[in-house]
């Protein structure tokens, strides 16, 4: 019966057979690219262990051991640990303050750049493509870059830290905010523009309580990010609770209560604003 | 009717006027709060001490430096020995034979002729004499190991700064320095000094057009090896700007990125279907597989970071395992959260098939979240090659340790601004290329299988 029909019907086997094949094809294809990039991550890994002053396998029994000798010695001295957070206080206000007022100045410049870089709002429709690269290149100095070469200017602080993450966050804002505001509805700035209002002003009244919410979560997503730029940073070379930490380490044995403590008070700052800033983010993107 | 209007007002009014006055103070309140904390902050980071302490002379360097170079005509004042080299290293030393067209050797007299009519004569050991076309002829005599400078009107104008032990004339066409032990002489010009071919190479000098000419022709500079390998070799081995060395920097970098990002994503998928409540009905798994993401994330890149550097050393190895474990935390919570806003209807028609959890999920689960995933997954790949960079400075590793060692010393700025040009080209790229395979892969794929 079956072979009947089919007998009867060749167009529709040779449509099966063609199916069968193409599905056959587009596994062989997808399993080729699945075996290519395996060889290409094994291969990157044993060229990168090569690379690597230690080896992979001896790294790896060893990761503990510089973990357990800070905890262990910590540990042996933790009636000092209440003390040593309260002292870190100082840096890490410093540092939270470096993430903080980058990410107000960089939220401002990336406001600033995205409304004039966004079809039908902006101010000099020519120079949206300028505005639009001024914004990739801050986006992509990494901001390691622009801080110690501001070091070099400015001298060790805070400063070329705060210059070098706001710089960062005005470009990435910027393209988050300038999608944003590409879907805000025109028809109050035209409303606006009727009555005589300014560009400014047509922003300020038409555009910025549209977008408000999608920014500020979008900003409050960049301070989370540049906490832990701010901390990096420090490490690296200018001031806040990087550079405690960095100090306090290359001390070595016996400043190791120091380090859990820094460690301490900076893991659980990331933590809070983590919750605080996503329990905000929750309730600017879903309204209430 | 109009009764009702007027209580329906009555009960509205006052709460209009509330939200209006919540709204005013907002809008007063919000950009009143910013500047305040702008005030404090301008107090607290000591913008003010900041002004005194900035060296705009290191900015000036630092400006020059990046786009000229100088160089050194130096005599040794107690040998006489002469010596032309680029920014006065020994990799950038004139050989004998070989000087600049703006140098000239007779006998013991060297002059060194410098833009706008300026110029330099040494004689012998302990004469040298600086022309100054609005001013007339500056003669500084060595004497008795003491430095006598003679000037035209015997003024000493604000561009000589002169001592006993030590006399500099800084002019806007270069700088003489005259100490006991040696006279040294710069000479600025524009661009960055043998970028392609040092000055030992025998390519040095040669116009693009002779080069290609030399590249193509079949007559060897050197017998050894054809024209094009010492050419490429040339360049690849260049002493003054490494940059074979640099490259592979610029390549371990990517490399750092590309594999901390892959490896972060392979091993948090299986780990997300733990972390997905639809997935995991039991409670305490879940929990675990959350608050380990949560710990990953809170502990932080640098932590990890300084952890792992201690036990793996520096090198490309230590940076990619950090990218990867600072990843973990991101990606669990990203997929986990993906995961868990599936679609059911696709893997309930699967089950009704009689397929097995694996063909379930391979069919069910994986073409619906596979879009979210290689957007992240590739969005992360471009922000980690800059981390990358961040890392390679920390553990030592990639074109971020070339960077700071390039730094400290405080004077190779030509090759930091080389740097950061390869830098900024490594993300631009790495930004289009996630770019590009994003719209590729998302787009042109039909359901993701």
């Amino acid at each position: 019966m079956t072979d009947a029909t089919l007998n009867a019907a060749p167009n529709l086997r040779r449509m099966q057979d063609n199916y069968l094949e193409l599905v056959r094809r587009k596994r062989m294809y997808g399993g080729l690219i699945l075996i290519i990039f395996i060889s290409v991550l094994v291969s990157g890994f044993m060229l990168a262990d090569h690379r690597n002053a230690g080896g992979f396998w001896d790294g790896i029994l060893n990761i503990g051991s510089f973990p357990s000798e800070v905890v262990s010695e910590a540990w042996a001295n933790r009636a000092n640990l209440p003390g040593l957070m309260w002292a870190a206080i100082p840096s890490l206000i410093e540092t939270v303050n470096i993430a903080l007022a980058s990410t107000l100045v960089g939220a401002l410049m990336g406001g600033v750049f995205a409304l004039l870089a966004t079809r039908g709002l902006a101010r000099w429709p020519r120079l949206i493509g300028l505005f639009r690269r001024v914004m990739d290149t801050l986006r992509a100095f990494p901001e390691i870059v622009i801080a110690l070469v501001l070091i070099y200017i400015l001298g060790p602080g805070p400063v070329p830290a705060m210059i070098a993450i706001a710089l960062h966050t005005g470009g990435a804002l910027g393209k988050l905010f300038s999608e944003v505001a590409e879907n805000a509805d025109l028809k109050p700035v035209e409303g606006l523009q009727s009555v005589g209002a300014s560009w400014i002003q047509r922003m300020v009244l038409g555009v910025v309580p549209q977008v408000a919410p999608n920014w500020l979560s979008y900003a409050l997503l960049r301070f989370e990010i540049n906490i832990r730029a701010s901390a990096i940073l420090g490490f690296v070379g200018s001031g806040g609770i990087g550079y405690e930490l960095k100090t306090s380490m290359q001390w070595g044995q016996g400043k190791y209560d120091q380090v859990v403590a820094i460690f301490l008070v900076l893991f659980i700052t990331i933590v809070i604003v983590d919750q605080v800033s996503s329990y905000f983010r929750d309730k600017l993107v879903k309204g209430h | 009717m109009a009764a009702v209007d007027a209580v329906a007002a009555g009960d509205v009014l006052p709460a209009v006027n509330k939200l209006l006055l919540r709204k005013r103070m907002i809008a007063f309140g919000v950009p009143a709060a910013i500047t305040a904390y702008f005030i404090y902050i301008f107090f607290a980071f000591d913008f003010l001490g900041l002004a005194e302490r900035a060296r705009m002379d290191n900015a000036q360097i630092l400006m020059s430096d990046f786009i000229s170079h100088k160089t050194h005509v130096t005599r040794d004042n107690r040998s006489g020995a002469m010596d032309v080299s680029i920014e006065g290293e020994a990799k950038g030393q004139y050989p004998d034979g070989l000087l600049p067209e703006w140098v000239t050797m007779t006998g013991d007299v060297t002059q060194v002729t410098l833009p706008d009519g300026h110029g330099v004569t040494f004689t012998g050991r302990d004469r040298v004499s600086y022309v100054h076309p609005g001013y007339g002829t500056v003669d500084i005599v060595l004497v008795d190991g003491k430095v006598q400078l003679t000037t035209p009107d015997g003024q000493v104008p604000d561009w000589i700064n002169a001592s006993e032990t030590r006399v500099s004339l800084t002019t806007e066409s270069g700088r003489l320095s005259v100490t006991r032990a040696r006279t040294e002489v710069f000479r600025y010009s524009y661009g960055w000094e043998l970028f392609f071919f040092t000055l030992d190479s025998p390519f040095y000098g040669k116009s693009f057009g002779e080069i290609v000419g030399l590249a193509i022709s079949g007559d060897r500079v050197d017998p050894a090896q054809s024209n094009i390998a010492n050419i490429v070799g040339s360049v690849w081995n260049n002493a003054m700007w490494r940059h074979g060395d640099v490259l592979w920097a610029i390549f371990e970098t990517i490399l750092m990125a590309f594999l901390g990002t892959m490896s972060a994503a392979l091993v948090t998928l299986p780990l997300a279907f733990l972390a997905a409540s639809n997935f995991t009905p039991f409670v305490a798994v879940r929990q675990v597989a959350r608050r380990l993401f949560d710990f990953v994330r809170g502990v932080d890149g640098l932590i990890w970071t300084i952890i792992l550097s201690r036990a793996f050393g520096p090198g490309p190895m230590t940076g990619a395992l950090a990218i990867a474990i600072t990843d973990v935390g991101s990606f669990g919570k990203i997929f986990s959260e993906a995961l868990e806003n599936v679609d059911n209807k696709q893997i309930e028609g699967l089950a009704s098939t009689g397929a097995k959890p694996a063909l379930r999920y391979r069919f069910g689960v994986i073409p619906q979240i596979m879009p979210v995933l290689l957007s992240q997954v590739l969005y992360y790949l471009e922000s980690n090659t800059r981390s990358a960079t961040v890392i390679g400075a920390i553990t030592g590793g990639g074109i971020g340790l070339l960077l700071t060692q390039a730094i400290s010393t405080q004077k190779d700025w030509e090759e930091v601004s080389y740097y950061i040009v390869l830098i900024l080209l490594m993300v631009m790229a790495m930004d289009s290329l996630s770019g590009w395979l994003r719209g590729k892969l998302i787009k042109g794929d039909d359901g993701g299988h």
